[in-house]
């Protein structure tokens, strides 16, 4: 997995409440076997128009946001369906970083097995970031994982809140599946105990 | 009040660790698995390129659902090439792998959240996962049963564990009668209206008071699978004696003695007196009425006797725009009687209201009637079991003589992932689950309901309170 420690970048403003996994990536886009390629039909159906050019006044299209790595949003941000698309969309698109009041919980899970980084915020704080965000390519925002910190085009500071499991493994890229196997004897051990109180839940 | 009263939720939580970590999270054992064709292959792929095998693949049932055709030539009429590779990846991978595969031309094929029930392979107590956010229709049985995403179905093939944290416990009770015409899908979206679809984030809702315990499996099932709606990752019920009815008997449920010992541990499951929830909510049956939705989200709900609500009415600013986004997008007017609404389609199926009560509810209203002229109107049984039972009791007969189309079964048009969808702008009264832009078809126009209240609508050609028809 991709690591995350530290990240420069134009943060975009879309707070919009509820936006949900389809609306990050249509159905029509969930049929495929891969994780890559999605990024250009994010958000489509808010980003183009029938004819599939851009809608102008869709916020990542603008010259100023079509770099943009941060994305800050309103509450409730993701959602909706489990897709794990919506996250590889955003990512394969160019996000890392998604700013939010609150997140679906099964999306804020998602977000952190593919390298992307979640973070929650009071309302007035992320007030203060979409006015940051608002000056366009001309704000920069720093995401600093190791120290919880986010410091705005001005120097103003704030900090955030992570799980500190789930952070030890973004800032090393670390697979989680390699981390439990690590525990396969304890594993074992349930196994064991629970074939002894709950045999009927064992087929062979 | 005893400080070590356990809630249901605590009680499956802690039968399932197998380890606590330092920052607090738990390795949590995942008894079982169910996959299907849209959010597995790549779970397999990383799978395979990492070299690991499936911890164990007899805890796993695989049935493909959202990509399969649900007209009478299903067997040749997947035109869609990606759709193909999709149910081609899952059989050749569960081949692979050595997981249980129901093929789409079984007769057991369907749903997953329909067809793990009807096989005994849910059970009480148990935890189960599934790459679908619906898979909290399953805690109707006093399981531990969520959604998870790609990454996670993977962990859990190659360690039948996942790395959680534990959930905050939210009781939703609903106490007293509902009246005649008022359904577990009013139930369910009275309580979205009421907390919100961010309104249970963070928490396992358990589904507590006489309303509740007086549904029937099929009814608890509705429920649970509209949680995630709530915002709830899961929905649970305590397990009592409907449930052992309906679990008795099933293909994967144990048998005889083993049956009897199970049941004496799951009547250990449901919570303890005096145990205490986070967060607690209190409805009466008898204010429930029959709900339809207007809006583009499930909380954007009403009774049925409402009129479409005025943005200009609500204060909040980011609410306002939201309303009216919806209102543009739904093609309705502020002050509209909902009743007088007009629908195209009719959808009734999907996992909240595929199963067989749900398909007799609608034989009951439409029997000697005739679906109105302006309306095509469908039921898609959600398993190839329910669609045989109601042949049996020939409900196909009623609904086809009303005018119905009598499919195949899948997902169908609860998400349009085929040929199976709205065009821009129709409007349907549909018994699934979500009625965001565009998620039964671009444009299309979705008001969610009870599959009576579908019924009641394909009859008279608009929005209907079934209880007046
Ligand atoms: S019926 Fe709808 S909600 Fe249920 S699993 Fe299929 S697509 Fe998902």
């Amino acid at each position: 997995m991709d690591k995350f420690t530290r990240l420069s970048a134009i943060a975009a403003p879309l707070p919009m409440a509820n936006i949900d996994t389809d609306m990050i990536i249509p159905q029509q886009y969930l049929k495929t076997i891969k994780r890559t390629g999605l990024g250009v039909s994010a958000f489509s159906n808010i980003r183009y128009h029938d004819d599939g050019s851009e809608r102008e006044d869709f916020i990542l299209n603008k010259p100023a946001y079509r770099k943009a790595e941060i994305l800050i949003a309103g509450e409730n941000f993701g959602c909706g369906s489990s897709r794990e698309h919506a996250p590889w969309a955003l990512k394969d698109f160019g996000l890392k970083c998604i700013i939010a009041p609150s997140f679906a919980d099964i999306f804020y899970g998602n977000c952190f097995k593919n390298g992307l980084l979640p973070i929650k915020l009071p309302q007035e704080t992320i007030d203060l970031l979409l006015d940051d965000a608002s000056r366009g390519a001309n704000a920069i925002i720093t995401v600093d994982l190791e120290n919880q910190e986010i410091s705005g085009p001005d120097g103003g500071k704030v900090s955030f809140e992570i799980d500190p499991y789930r952070k030890h493994c973004l800032l090393n890229g670390l697979d989680d599946i390699g981390l439990t196997l690590e525990k396969k004897d304890k594993i074992k051990d349930f196994e064991a105990q629970k074939r002894l109180s709950q045999p009927w839940l064992f087929k062979d | 009040m005893t400080t070590n009263a356990k809630t249901l939720y605590d009680k499956l939580w802690q039968s399932h660790i197998v380890d606590v970590q330092e920052d607090g999270n738990c390795l949590i054992y995942i008894d079982r698995q169910i996959i299907h064709e849209v959010t597995s292959p790549q779970a397999f792929e990383s799978l395979r390129a990492a070299g690991r095998t499936l911890a164990h693949p007899e805890a796993m049932l695989a049935v493909p659902d959202h990509n399969v055709p649900t007209s009478a030539d299903r067997a040749t009429a997947i035109n869609a090439e990606d759709s193909q590779i999709q149910l081609d990846t899952l059989e050749r991978n569960c081949k692979d792998f050595k997981v249980d595969y129901i093929p789409m031309m079984d007769a057991r094929q369907g749903i997953v959240h329909i067809v793990g029930p009807e096989q005994g392979f849910t059970l009480p107590g148990m935890t189960i996962v599934c790459g679908d956010s619906h898979t909290s229709t399953h805690g109707a049985f006093g399981a531990l049963a969520f959604g998870i995403g790609t990454s996670e179905v993977e962990h859990v093939m190659a360690t039948q564990t996942l790395v959680l944290h534990k959930l905050k416990n939210m009781r939703v009770d609903v106490d007293g009668e509902v009246g005649k015409g008022v359904t577990a899908k009013d139930i369910a979206l009275a309580i979205i209206g009421k907390i919100g679809t961010a309104g249970g984030t963070g928490h396992v809702i358990e589904f507590t008071g006489s309303a509740i315990r007086n549904l029937s499996m099929e009814g608890r099932m509705t429920l649970c699978n509209m949680s995630i709606e709530a915002g709830a990752r899961s929905g649970i019920i305590a397990p009592d004696q409907t449930t052992f009815d309906y679990v008795m008997g099933r293909p994967q449920s144990p048998k005889g003695a083993a049956f009897e010992q199970a049941v004496a541990y799951w009547k250990t499951l449901p919570t303890d007196q005096g145990a205490l929830y986070d967060k607690e909510i209190f409805l009466r049956g008898e204010d429930i009425v029959p709900q339809v939705t207007w809006g583009t989200s499930p909380e954007n709900v009403l009774p049925i006797t409402g009129i479409v609500p005025n943005p200009d009415d609500v204060t909040d600013k980011d609410r306002k725009i939201a309303m009216q986004r919806a209102l543009d997008y739904m093609g309705l007017t502020a002050g509209q009687k909902l009743q007088d609404v007009k629908i195209d389609r009719v959808f009734v199926g999907s996992c909240t209201n595929g199963r067989i009560e749900d398909i007799r509810a609608v034989a009951d209203v439409v029997r000697g009637k005739k679906v109105h002229d302006n309306v095509t109107a469908w039921v898609v049984p959600g398993s190839g079991l329910v669609k045989l039972q109601a042949e049996e009791e020939g409900l196909d007969k009623i609904l086809r003589d009303a005018g119905f189309d009598w499919r195949e079964p899948g997902c169908s048009m609860c998400l349009a992932m085929n040929a199976d969808k709205l065009e821009p702008f129709e409007r349907c009264a549909s018994t699934s689950n979500r009625n965001f832009e565009g998620r039964q078809g671009q444009k299309g126009r979705t008001h969610l309901m009870s599959p009576a209240m579908a019924a009641a609508a394909a009859v008279t050609g608009h929005l209907t309170d079934v209880r007046e028809l």
